[in-house]
């Protein structure tokens, strides 16, 4: 009887430890920028580019340690905080970069141990986040300061498009200043899959979302071998939501949804889940099992028609050799032209910094011209200024169209990428989205509790 | 003086683990307590920049109160279950197999406990595959298993159906811990004495008496530890349903997953309060475990 009793309490002991471990390990990486697929090719590229156009410091007396928090740690991005360095070498000497960020990776952890470090008083002098109301429980903690007066020091307020500034501004204040910008409505379509069911393969834009429930339609019957639109699991179904409520409500209407204009509980709303809920019965089965790649590698292949993603796609569409026009098409998504579904990596001072001055040289160097070109070819996104000749400075062609059309369209914030809704606005949209695609909500439970979610 | 000189040497070792425990286990689960009963529902709250007041138990109805709750409650309850019966049916039928002398026992035993030292993310990343949704013409893992032996009819959407995903999430949690329950029941079945065995064959007891009347009865306490050990990790299942699924995917939802969505959220009022509600659970399923070993070790 003794031998059972230790044999059960050793096999215990190591249940217990086995209890205790694991979970250290971030599977929530929810990546809403570029992904992995670095563009090495660029890198040479940006390289030469960075010429004598240098703008100089605009701090004065920026010296010492700079700690920087941010989660760009692999990838493009990663190649992209290494253009950003050199920038800031050029231009502060005498600053010493620390990068306290975490490989843990993006969302998830990285924002936990930031947390962690705000509330024990060991802040950075700088963090990485999504412009807009993300940053929203930091400023109402009086974890960052308004950054107003660096937009006039750094001539900034003619440079960023009048909507972005509207956008980030908040009774008078500015708490970050974007680095680069990205585009959530974007839909990606596989020009081989079009013309098997007999649509239009050389423009992917559709009118309204309407027209585009029908080409889904069209593929179902004409092309039944091939998945109409391929869609990831639920972060990615809230993206397609977005981009359904900016094409029903258009962006005034988009926006009233987040000032109190527009009723989340109103008719339009319902009738635009009800398309959300017609073009998701068009969806491969596994978008559970899936990031945003693997609906673009569908596309990529040939296996689906569309999908609708944020324009840090092209990355993946480059590195498997698939070339637009050829290959692939990309428009705005279903009646969104002339909008531009906006999200973006912001950084602010932090409250309480150990070197503020230091934050604000990097400031500088993240919204300075240099910086922006330098950052934003790499990493495959737009720079937020819009004094910047992109086609003369080497930019990607989707990259000039991008950008064009961010100086003229209007600009809304993005729901699932923070900048249109607080932390926890978006865990209760995303869990109402995830419930109502899985069958366990009907309409106007989903809508309720949508609802509920903006309270 | 002599009293000091008795106690004195063991006080002093205890002491460190005696502190350490109190503040970082007891303490800690008083401070989530007191969290649990203010509106700290905001970061800003919480830093002290803007008030938090005592509300009492409101947050726990308010909690218990939500539909998304008593779904994740009900999924809790459903994946113990799965998880449970099935690592115990498989640990006692393969202890009970290799209590037969079966050839390479040694061998058989390492494969069976093999799974138990991988980490539950790196199993959870497989089984995410295995568990693939799609069915007929692009299906892949299990479901194209089936469709290769003829069980078409098996396909389904494992974990991406609400009322009944979590169980899909139990098969991974029963194929990592069965060997574990295997080496318990293992260990209780060489435990008995070899001559209870002869004794009751020699009174002429058949093969399944012996095990239903002398066997069995000896491997309850044996029983009762696997019961708590798998009913408590199964509580606190949060690594591989994170792994497999999202923390947002409804599917999936338990105590566990909410806690931590509502931390990052900086909700440190809620998250406290279903770190208190899931410490209770598990106090039920502890205590009369304690209770019954306590009671035992006085009897001896």
């Amino acid at each position: 009887m003794r031998r059972i009793s230790i044999l059960v309490a050793g096999a215990a002991a190591i249940a217990l430890t086995l209890g205790g471990c694991g979970g250290s390990d971030d599977k929530t990486t929810e990546s809403t920028d570029a992904g992995t697929t670095a563009a090495a090719e660029d890198t040479a590229a940006a390289e030469e580019t960075t010429e004598s156009t240098d703008t100089g410091a605009l701090v004065a007396g920026a010296s010492g340690k700079l700690d920087i928090f941010t989660w760009w740690t692999a990838g493009s991005e990663a190649l992209g905080l290494e253009e950003l360095q050199k920038v800031l070498a050029a231009k502060y000497p005498d600053i010493e970069f620390v990068n306290g960020g975490t490989a843990a990776g993006q969302g998830g952890s990285g924002k936990e141990v930031l947390q962690t470090r705000m509330d024990a008083g060991d802040e950075p002098d700088t963090f990485q986040a999504h412009a807009g109301k993300e940053m929203q429980d930091y400023i109402n903690a009086d974890q960052l300061t308004d950054v107003g007066y660096l937009y006039d020091q750094f001539g900034l307020r003619n440079v960023f498009p009048e909507d972005l500034i509207t956008m980030l501004t908040q009774d008078g204040k500015i708490y970050s200043i974007p680095s680069n910008v990205h585009r959530a409505n974007v839909i990606w379509a596989s020009v081989p899959v079009l013309e098997a069911a007999g649509l239009d393969a050389t423009n992917a834009y559709y009118a309204s979302i309407d027209d585009f429930i029908a080409a889904l339609e069209q593929v179902k019957t004409n092309a039944p071998d091939y998945i109409p639109l391929a869609i990831g699991t639920t972060w990615c179904q809230v993206h397609l939501l977005e981009t359904v409520l900016i094409a029903e409500l258009g962006a005034d209407g988009y926006n009233g949804l987040f000032d109190g204009t527009t009723d989340w509980g109103g008719a339009e709303v319902l009738s635009a889940l009800g398309k959300f809920e017609t073009i998701m019965s068009y969806a491969n089965d596994d978008h559970n099992d899936m990031e945003w790649e693997p609906p673009i590698t569908m596309i990529i292949n040939g296996e689906a028609a569309f999908s609708i993603m944020g324009d840090w796609a092209p990355a993946a569409f480059d590195a498997a050799g698939s070339v637009a026009g050829s290959d692939y098409l990309y428009a705005p998504s279903p009646g969104t032209e002339g909008i531009f579904d906006f999200l973006a990596d912001a950084y602010g001072v932090v409250n309480g910094a150990p070197n503020p001055t230091a934050a604000e040289a990097w400031l500088d160097v993240i919204s300075s011209r240099e910086g922006q070109i330098g950052f934003n070819k790499v990493k495959g996104s737009i720079p937020a200024r819009t004094d910047i000749d992109l086609a003369a400075e080497g930019f990607s062609e989707y990259q000039i169209s991008a950008s064009e059309d961010f100086g003229s369209n209007a600009i809304v914030g993005s729901i699932q990428h923070g900048c249109a809704v607080t932390i926890a606005q978006g865990n209760a949209i995303n869990l109402a989205v995830s419930k109502f695609v899985s069958g366990a909500s009907d309409l106007e439970t989903f809508q309720s509790e949508l609802v509920d979610a903006m309270k | 003086m002599r009293k000091l000189r008795r106690y004195g040497p063991p006080l002093a070792l205890i002491a460190p683990s005696v502190f350490l425990i109190g503040v970082f286990v007891y303490g800690l689960i008083i401070a989530s307590f007191q969290t649990s009963m203010t509106d700290a529902h905001t970061s800003a709250q919480f830093t002290g920049v803007q008030e938090t007041h005592f509300v009492g138990l409101q947050n726990y109805i308010d909690i218990l109160k939500t539909d998304n709750f008593q779904h994740s409650l009900r999924n809790l309850l459903l994946y113990t279950v799965v998880f449970l019966s099935g690592t115990m049916f498989f640990g006692f039928l393969w202890a009970f197999l290799l209590d037969k002398r079966a050839r390479a026992e040694g061998f058989i035993r390492s494969v069976y406990l093999f799974p138990m030292a991988v980490s539950s993310i790196a199993a959870g990343v497989v089984w995410k595959w295995l568990l693939n949704a799609n069915t007929g013409a692009r299906a892949s893992g299990l479901n194209r298993l089936f469709q290769l032996i003829g069980l078409d009819f098996l396909q389904n959407k494992w974990w991406s159906n609400y009322n009944w995903g979590i169980a899909a999430i139990a098969i991974p949690a029963i194929w990592q811990m069965s060997g574990y329950v295997m080496a318990l029941f293992l260990a209780g079945f060489r435990g008995i004495p070899n001559e209870l065995r002869e004794a009751a064959r020699v009174d002429g007891a058949n093969e399944w008496q012996l095990y239903r009347h002398v066997i069995f009865p000896q491997l309850s306490p044996v029983a009762l530890s696997a019961i708590i050990i798998i009913g408590h990790m199964s509580l606190k299942g949060f690594d591989l349903i994170v792994a497999i699924a999202k923390p947002a995917s409804y599917e999936t939802r338990v105590p566990a997953i909410d806690m931590y969505q509502f931390q990052t959220e900086g909700n440190y009022a809620n998250a406290s309060t279903v770190g208190i509600i899931l410490l209770l659970v598990v106090l039920v399923l502890i205590v009369p475990y304690l209770v019954h070993t306590a009671r035992a070790e006085k009897n001896r």
